[in-house]
This record gives C-alpha cells, structure tokens and sequence, in this order.
C-alpha cells in the first residue's frame, strides 16, 4: 500500500502546469450558464482540444492522450488549482464519451468522439420528462419507427446546456409492450433538428442553465442509436454510474475550493470564532477524505459499481456544505454576486441531479448493504 | 500508487477478525467490566501470539515494528470486536519507549510488550488524563516532558462499563527530554484509537443492518422502509469516507504531515462511529437501549471513545493550524 506518483506522473504534471500557466486566461471567463460564457467557455474547449487536453484519459486516436487513471486524476488537480475555467462540455466528455466507449459502434466512436475532443460539438443530456425525474423508467416520450431510422415525439425537461449546446442524447420509449426498464431506446440528436423546440427555463438564479424539448417527430438516423434498440436502460445505466462517481466532480477540483476557502478564511474570519474555525478544518478533512477516496478508487481491479453512490451522496452534500462556510465567511456580502455564490447555486443542484441523494440512498441500502426492496 | 491493502495485509486482518468472532468477545467484555480480567487476558495472548503488539515494537526490542498500516488493520479488527483492555495505550506507549533511545525502561518493557505479557496504560495529559485500566495494568506511565510511572487511585466508571478511568499520581521521572517521543506517542494512539472507532462503527452497521433485515413491522421487514434505508445508507457513506483518512495516515507516519493527516482521520472517525451508535440505537428501537443486549457494548463504547484521544474540536485544531 502507497500513495506514491511515479516519475510518469510527475512529468506528466509538470507539462501540464507549464501548459495551464501559459494558456489560462487571466481574467475569469463569465459564467458558463450564459450566452456570452458559454462561447467563451466553448472557445476555451477549442483550446484544450488543440493540444488534446479536452479528454486527457481518451486513446489517441479519439483525440485523447491515453492517460492512466492516475494521470487523469493528476490533471484535474493541476487544472483546478490553476484557476483555470468550468468545462463547458461534460456532457459529452464524460457522460456520452463513457456510453459509447461501452456501447458505441466503431463509426460512431470515429465519428462523434473526435469532435468532442477538439471542441468543436458541445452535448447537452435530456433524461428527465415532466412525468418522470426520479422515476426515469417511467418516461413517456416515443420513439417510432420508420424509413431508415426513427421519430421522436413527446417532452423532456431539466436538459441541462441544451439551451446553448448542439446536441443531445437520451432515451425514448420504442415499445410500450415488454415493461418498465425496456422498450427503451438510446438516441442521439441535434438540436437544431427539424421539429425540434427548445425552450430555456431560469435557473434558481435566473440564468438559462437548462431547457424543455419539445419534440414534434424528430428524425433520427438508425447510427445515431446506442446500442441496440429497445435495450436503452442498460447503457442509460452504465453513463448514470459513471456521473455518479469521480468524474463529474475530479477531487481537484475540491481541493482547488478548500485552498480558496482556507485563503478566505485567513482574509475575513475572526479568530475567536471556533465554529467557523471548526466547518473550515471539516472541508479540509473532506476534501482530503475525497482525494484518498479517489486514489482507492483507481487502485482497485474490480468496477465500483453501486458504491458510486456512496461517491455521489458524499461530493454532493459536501459541495454545498463548503458553499455554505464561504457564504457565512462574507457575511453580509454573501449574498452579493461573486465566484462563491456562482458555485453555492451550482452546488444546490448536485444533490438533485445524477439521481437525487435520496435515490442513491436507496441504491445504497439495498445494493451494498443488502436491505429488501420495498415499495418507494 | 497503490492505495489498497495487499493480499498479506487483507489476510492479516481476517485472521484477526476470525479469531475474534470465534473468541466471541462480549463474554470477555462483560467479564472485564465486572472486575475478572481472565478471559480478556487470554485474548491478549492469543493476539499476541497472532503478532498484533509486536507491530508497534522495534525489531531491536524483539518486534517487527513499527508498522503503522498494519496497526490500522489490527486495531479496526479489535474495535470491530470490542476487545476490552488498554491495548491502544499499550501501542503508543511503544512508540513512546521505542523513540527514548538506549534507556533502561524501553529495553526492560519492550520485548514484554512484543511478547504480550505486559498491559500498559499511559496518560498524555492534557489530551489524555485517565490511565484506562490503570488499576489491572502491569505498567501506568505518565509522559510529557518526561517519562514517569505512575500510581492510581479511586477510579471513576465510564459510560463504557468495560473502561475503567484511574487518576494517576506521577512519580519521579524516569527519562527526560521525552517531548517528542510524548508528542508521536499521541499521534499513533489517536490514530489507532480512530481504527478501534472505525472498527465499532463498521460492526454496528452490520448488526443493525441485519437486525433491519428481520425484525418485523406494518408485515414488513423494517429495512423495507426508506426512513431507515436512508440513516444505514448515510452511516455507509461516513465509514467509507473516513477510512482512506485512516490508512492515509498510517502512510504519513514519521512525515510532517503525520499529525495533522492523523487528526483528519480521528474527527471522521468520530463522528462516523458516533453516528453509527445512534443509527443502531435508533434502529433497533428499545432493545438496543438495554443493558443485556450485547450491541449495546458497543453503542457505548462508541460514544465513550468519541473524545478519548483528543476530542474532535482539538483534532480539528491541529489541523486547521497545519493548513
């Protein structure tokens, strides 16, 4: 047992450090949830992607550089301590690239994944329905057949970068006869298509994070379906897994806010104040907690499997947490416009989205610990 | 990096583990609160014989030590068992004879410790001021500046009816220039006493989830119910996030990190056990509430262990003053 980086990680990061320092940009871009941020935030994926740092842990030849685990977990950390801006794409360079990866055919991984590492395709997720959030297997939009591929129909909502991004992937219903969790099918589709409205809804802070679809018999091409038709869920799955665990939120990037949080609390704290004092050391241990977690992770030989649960529950609430410390160190001025109230907003969401918290708990109780399925 | 045990250290705690359960060590717990040391006695043996104190001793003194990962493991298996007696006080007094040098107390009592004849108890006052089990121990030492050994007196029950806490009465110093000796004396108790909480939390899950499992309510098995689904699901979460703190910082031992990383891992495993005891508690209802039901061992101890060591507002003190 160690905890040692080898001279391949070293190297590794020091290229990356050199890279971020002189590509950063030196001004924060605006945020992301805004149509000025989200160019700028997709001229920024472009950057990356010119020296394959979009998608670091993808092969070569998809545009990634083929890192190990380790080295992905070491840019993150570089990325993050640097400052430098949100990533604008993880739709597609974690969620979708993941499903296809698995379930992908090798036209579509040579045909979709390259210009997601370059930056040049931003994807947006449409999951949830009005009818069906927690409860997914329970949507209601359709697929229907037809020549050479298949018609959308129906709603979906909460689609988060749709109203900015250029495509989206999603299940449909194609067969309402064989149950719940099949009949479902995995599609991917432009969002300029013909038929196709998007409707931006305000987020809790009134920026356009998200949208509604209507869909009113899109065309999607027979490629443009994951996996086999009517077997959706279970590559819907292996992405939900997948957002659960590490790779939505690197342990970098927790470890780049508790620095700032502690900087902050050097700044503005009184020192009497043991509690404050007490919630800082608390996102400290957690984010330390959070590191070594994701170092257990990538040792292991075995897939996680259920315990990304245990990952999503635990970064969840603690982004919100360590928000909240930020808040009560401004004060007053905590509620004014700022970086920390950008990502406190964002943090409200994380214990939402992925699966809400008290979905994963579920997963949880009944996967790992073994406790019976009862009604919900 | 590979931050997982390896197959010897996995083993190593399943034997431990096994020898325990097959012990059945409430009996032992029970007899110890009592007043009768014998069966806690021989569990002492057997884990010495399973090479369990001869981790913290230096291969000069007739150890193998010290080995800090291993320690983690051993001590996670004894609090999993709720092995009574001053077995983390024995460790760290290791420590503390094992940094002091060629003097004659460590060369007198190491090779005892290794060999498991010997039950220390050590107060590190201010952090740790009660000899556990002072009055059966076969040496109390008080450090600080020094090393002294101590006498005991009077003696006051804890709510864990297995720990007795004895004032002590120092005597003349034995060795001096013992401050940093003293201060990693303290480092590797609280961290082995934060494997002994992560050990009891782990047990009291198990116990609850499986009470959950059959106990019956409405017709159902109450781990049917999402209210109890989610407080067993929460205390999962703490436990498996407060165990790479633990082996995190038995790999820091003897760094300067060591303190601050041990300190990270006693606040998590605190309140991870902690949680644990008052999920089983609540769980299993008025049961868990008696004195006869064995899991109520540990639900005590829980709480009990909770400051012992440094309480989390002083551990998380010593982190924010490491950042």
């Amino acid at each position: 047992m160690d905890l040692d980086f080898g001279p391949a990680e070293a190297e590794f990061r020091a290229e990356i450090r050199a890279w971020l320092h002189a590509h950063v940009p030196a001004e924060p871009l605006p945020s992301l949830e805004t149509e000025e941020g989200f160019a700028a935030h997709r001229e920024w994926e472009r950057t990356l992607g010119a020296d394959r740092l979009a998608a670091v842990s993808w092969p070569e030849e998809y545009g990634g550089r083929g890192v190990t685990p380790l080295q992905w977990l070491v840019f993150e950390e570089e990325y993050y301590a640097a400052g430098a801006p949100g990533r604008v794409n993880q739709n597609g360079t974690d969620l979708l690239a993941t499903t296809l990866l698995r379930h992908g055919t090798p036209e579509q991984l040579a045909r979709i994944l390259p210009p997601i590492a370059a930056g040049e395709v931003i994807w947006a997720q449409a999951w949830s329905e009005p009818g069906a959030g927690s409860d997914l297997a329970g949507l209601r939009s359709t697929a229907t057949r037809t020549d050479g591929g298949w018609l959308l129909a129906g709603q979906k909502t909460w689609s988060s970068r749709a109203p900015f991004a250029d495509r989206a992937f999603g299940l449909f219903r194609s067969d309402p006869e064989p149950g719940r969790h099949r009949g479902l099918t995995y599609v991917m589709f432009p969002l300029d298509a013909e038929g196709l409205t998007v409707r931006p809804i305000g987020r809790l802070d009134g920026k356009p994070a998200f949208a509604e679809l209507f869909l009113d018999d899109v065309f999607v091409p027979d490629h443009d379906v994951i996996g086999t038709a009517g077997e959706g869920w279970k590559a819907a799955m292996s992405t939900a897994g997948n957002e659960r665990g590490l790779t939505l939120r690197p342990p970098g990037r927790f470890m780049a806010t508790v620095d700032r949080l502690v900087a902050l609390w050097r700044e503005r704290a009184d020192p009497s104040d043991t509690a404050l004092r007490d919630r800082v050391a608390d996102a400290w241990i957690r984010s330390q907690a959070y590191r070594l977690k994701g170092f257990e992770t990538i040792s292991r030989d075995d897939d996680i499997g259920a315990e990304a649960s245990l990952t999503k529950v635990f970064w969840s609430e603690f982004d919100v947490a360590l928000h909240e410390t930020a808040l009560d160190l401004l004060g007053p001025d905590g509620e004014l416009e700022s970086p920390w109230l950008e990502g406190y907003v964002f943090s409200l969401a994380g214990t939402i989205y992925a699966g809400t918290n008290e979905i994963q708990r579920n997963v949880i109780a009944e996967r790992l610990l073994g406790l019976p399925k009862g009604a919900r | 990096m590979k931050f997982v045990l390896d197959a010897e250290q996995r083993l190593f705690a399943a034997t431990l583990h096994t020898l325990l359960a097959d012990a059945g060590t409430a009996r032992a717990v029970r007899a110890w609160a009592s007043g009768d040391t014998k069966p806690g006695r021989a569990l002492w043996s057997a884990l010495a014989d399973a090479g369990v104190f001869a981790l913290a001793v230096p291969e000069a003194h007739g150890g193998a030590g010290p080995l800090p990962v291993e320690l983690v493991c051993a001590a996670e298996q004894l609090g999993r068992h709720a092995v009574p007696g001053p077995f983390v006080e024995t460790l760290a007094a290791a420590e503390l004879l094992g940094r002091l040098g060629d003097v004659p107390l460590a060369a007198t009592w190491l090779p005892r410790i290794a060999e498991g004849e010997a039950l220390v108890s050590l107060t590190l006052p201010p952090a740790v001021p009660y000899a556990l089990d002072g009055d059966v121990a076969d040496l109390v030492l008080t450090a600080d500046d020094s090393v002294r050994d101590a006498a005991v007196r009077g003696g006051t029950a804890s709510l864990d009816p297995a720990r007795r806490m004895l004032p002590v009465v120092p005597g003349e110093p034995l060795v001096t220039g013992a401050r940093e000796a003293s201060a990693a004396a303290y480092d590797l108790g609280a961290l082995l006493c934060a494997a002994q909480q992560f050990g009891l939390g782990r047990a009291l899950l198990d116990v609850t989830v499986a009470y959950a499992q059959t106990r019956q309510q409405f017709g159902h098995p109450i781990g049917e119910f999402q209210a109890v689904k989610h407080h067993l699901a929460g205390v999962l979460v703490d436990l498996e996030f407060a165990r790479p703190l633990l082996f995190g910082a038995a790999l820091a031992y003897r760094t300067p990190d060591f303190s601050r990383d041990v300190s990270a891992a006693k606040t998590a495993a605190s309140a991870a056990s902690y949680t644990a005891a008052r999920v089983a508690l609540q769980v299993h209802g008025a049961i868990g509430y008696t004195d006869e039901y064995d899991p109520s061992l540990w639900i005590r101890k829980a709480r009990a262990l909770y400051a012992a060591w440094g309480s989390p507002a002083e551990h998380r003190a010593r982190v924010v003053d490491a950042l």
